[in-house]
């Protein structure tokens, strides 16, 4: 029997977690002597107020569905990808060599080689960990982690001996060509009539996050492979007695995830910087760990909490303009989001199960 | 390379092994009973930064070191609750400890001191002093032996000379006392444990402790030896070279030296030579750093020897009713 009906599960325990971590923040930011109530009014003003801070919300949560559902797709195959940050600077590397050395006459063709490339590069930068955890039984959230490590030192590499151009100090890429320039969301906005600010990053990737949250969609509960994912996730021995081989379904999460990652990359390095910068992930793969959790793993979920996230990025950049509150403030909201919606949810699903059997009895 | 850069090198490496040689004898605890730990960044993070911080106020470098294990151990403490207690996912934990390190570090020490994170600059009392052993001055002359001796043997602050004490009490402690034959069998077979009548909860809320204090030292002494004050991420990934080295030293004590010792050395070949010139090839920095991860993958992926983990770890216990 569950003692929960379904929505509590999905809703209301994620609901609850999340007004705790919130409550400490408060918390947190009451103990270095600000006001948390002032706080969030900046953060909501600063992130909802106006068209220009939902540009920037919208861009951030943008590269947190991509890294979010990366994370979701592994969690559903019982695998834990910490490595979204690693592929996801490949992924970029892959963005920069699409754009960087194929004249393309036109942007939709760069952007299709782009996400093609940047799937394919943030894949590969996954595939390795994947084999390794499917035919050598290596802890996949190890190896995972030892590859960020190894991505970092690589773009590095890459960066500063191969693709900076010569003569210059910075380490980063050439500019790509201006007609590769992602089309804004203003200027899509515009086509339709709503008048939106013209000084914030958020473009078109936006949509193919949108895309994207579907297409995890149909995959996981439409498909064959997503219904073979789903069972493995939930008991690799049942799925094996079923017929279902655990190589591939190990290889197709991680691929699948790493992809996903990747093309996160097309969002910050071909919408927003138009070059390949050193760091240009800043994190946004390990927020997909907390996206994902949030979010239940669901896509739709994912959306929200990426929403969420983006929200709490660009509120916190303006609590740092505005306040003595340092960004840092977010990671420590990461934290205790992570913190409560992963590692101690039993601690507030159990006294949630009880009322719910409590209520029941009563009736 | 003549011989006085290689004891250069190599006291730089004894330097260096040091935080991570104390965070991976401190995962070895915590994972040997089963509790995987990929937060000792964090833990090693906050008892920097609280050392730090305390060791600038009070210019006492051991209140700074105790304020540090206290950071860590309360990061030890939420991993145990979450872990152990409430039976969640360790690896989720671990990264929740790593963040929640990471931000509340700068957050706080922005608001105490106003340096964009840093703690202010340690001087004399604030910091660990070398100790020079008996003999060292008398014993420099002599040649091979003596710079051996007074140069990378002497000379070295306490914290370095207690992380290579606790190698041999560890061992001792794992493999010669009850409490280790307990804590092994913790981490590989807990109903056994639980049977005996020995309860599971107990032995690894002590392992998670001691991983704590562990932890705790080596945040310290980076803080207050290597460096001379707290700097915002200063751990730089030690944590995770700890845990590389864990694997690599397959949670074995003795291997954990000399893993630590490896990887130390390597990154010290580093800070001394940016870019190694084999003659046909140059290997950059960059593949250095890098080489500590490259070569815990290639054990894990058990082309050199297979490491096992513990058999339960990263399993919350659960009691038969």
């Amino acid at each position: 029997m569950t003692a929960m009906p379904k929505w509590a599960d999905a809703v209301l325990v994620p609901l609850i977690s999340l007004l705790i971590a919130f409550v400490i923040s408060g918390l947190v930011i009451l103990a270095i002597g600000e006001n948390p109530m002032e706080a969030m009014r900046i953060m909501v003003s600063g992130a909802l107020g106006s068209t220009y801070g939902w540009g920037y919300t919208l861009y951030y949560a943008t590269n947190f569905i991509f890294t979010g559902l990366a994370v979701s797709v592994a969690f559903h195959a019982g695998l834990f990808n910490i490595g979204g940050e690693g592929q996801a600077g490949v992924g970029g590397l892959g963005v920069a060599l699409a754009c960087l050395y194929i004249p393309w006459p036109h942007w939709s063709l760069a952007l299709a080689a782009a996400l093609v490339a940047s799937a394919v590069f943030g894949a590969a930068w996954a595939a390795i960990p994947a084999w390794l955890q499917a035919k050598r039984g290596s802890h996949i959230v190890i190896t995972t982690i030892m590859f960020n490590f190894i991505a970092s030192a690589l773009l590095v590499y890459v960066l500063v001996n191969i693709l900076r151009p010569t003569g210059s100090m910075d380490a980063s890429s050439a500019r790509f060509a201006e007609h590769l320039r992602l089309p804004r969301l203003n200027e899509i906005l515009a086509l339709v009539g709503i008048p939106f600010n013209n000084r914030n990053p958020a473009n078109i990737s936006f949509l193919l996050g949108l895309v994207a949250c579907v297409a995890v969609w149909v995959l996981m509960w439409r498909t064959r492979l997503g219904y073979e994912l789903r069972a493995f996730g939930k008991s690799e021995k049942a799925a094996v007695y079923a017929g279902i081989s655990p190589v591939k379904i190990t290889m197709a999460a991680m691929l699948i995830s790493g992809a996903l990652a990747g093309m996160m990359a097309v969002n910050t390095v071909m919408g927003e910087a138009q070059r390949l910068i050193l760091n240009s992930v800043e994190g946004a793969g390990f927020i997909g760990i907390a996206v994902a959790l949030m979010g239940r793993s669901h896509p739709f979920g994912v959306l929200l909490a990426a929403l969420l996230f983006g929200f709490l990025y660009q509120g916190g950049a303006e609590l740092a303009l505005w306040t003595k509150i340092p960004r840092e403030l977010i990671v420590v909201i990461q934290a205790l989001v992570i913190l409560f919606t992963g590692a101690l949810d039993n601690m507030v699903r159990r006294p949630v199960e009880t009322l719910f059997l409590m209520a029941r009895k009563g009736r | 390379m003549d011989f006085a850069t290689l004891i250069q090198i190599l006291d730089s490496t004894v330097r260096l092994a040091t935080p991570l040689l104390f965070a991976c004898l401190a995962g070895l605890f915590s994972e040997r009973a089963g509790v995987f730990d990929i937060g000792l960044e964090g833990k090693m993070l906050a008892a920097a930064f609280l050392s730090g911080a305390v060791a600038a106020v009070t210019g006492n470098v051991w209140l700074g070191m105790f304020a540090g294990i206290g950071a860590s151990l309360l990061m030890a403490a939420i991993h145990g609750l979450a872990s152990i207690t409430f039976r969640g996912n360790q690896l989720i934990s671990g990264v929740a400890i790593n963040f929640l390190a990471a931000g509340l570090t700068v957050l706080l020490g922005q608001n105490w001191f106003g340096l964009g994170g840093r703690t202010p600059a340690l001087t004399s009392g604030g910091r660990f002093e070398p100790i020079i052993l008996p003999f060292a001055e008398a014993m420099a002359p002599v040649p091979v032996l003596g710079p051996i001796y007074s140069e990378l043997i002497s000379g070295h602050s306490f914290p370095v000379y207690l992380a290579w004490a606790m190698v041999p009490a560890t061992a001792w402690l794992l493999y010669r006392t009850r409490f280790g034959l307990r804590l092994r069998a913790v981490g590989e077979n807990p109903a056994a444990v639980d049977t005996a009548g020995v309860s599971v909860t107990a032995i690894r809320y002590a392992a998670v402790a001691i991983c704590g204090v562990l932890c705790g030292l080596a945040g310290a002494y980076l803080a207050t030896g290597l460096a001379a004050g707290f700097g915002k991420d200063m751990t730089a990934g030690r944590g995770f070279i700890a845990l590389a080295a864990l694997i690599f030293a397959k949670w074995r004590p003795w291997y954990a030296l000399g893993a630590c010792l490896l990887f130390g050395f390597l990154e010290a070949v580093g800070n001394r030579f940016p870019n190694i010139d084999l003659g046909l090839i140059v290997l950059p920095a960059q593949f250095m750093q890098a080489l500590p991860y490259i070569l815990t993958v290639v054990i894990l992926a058990g082309f050199v020897g297979k490491a096992i983990p513990p058999r339960a770890g990263g399993e919350p216990y659960v009691k038969e009713r």
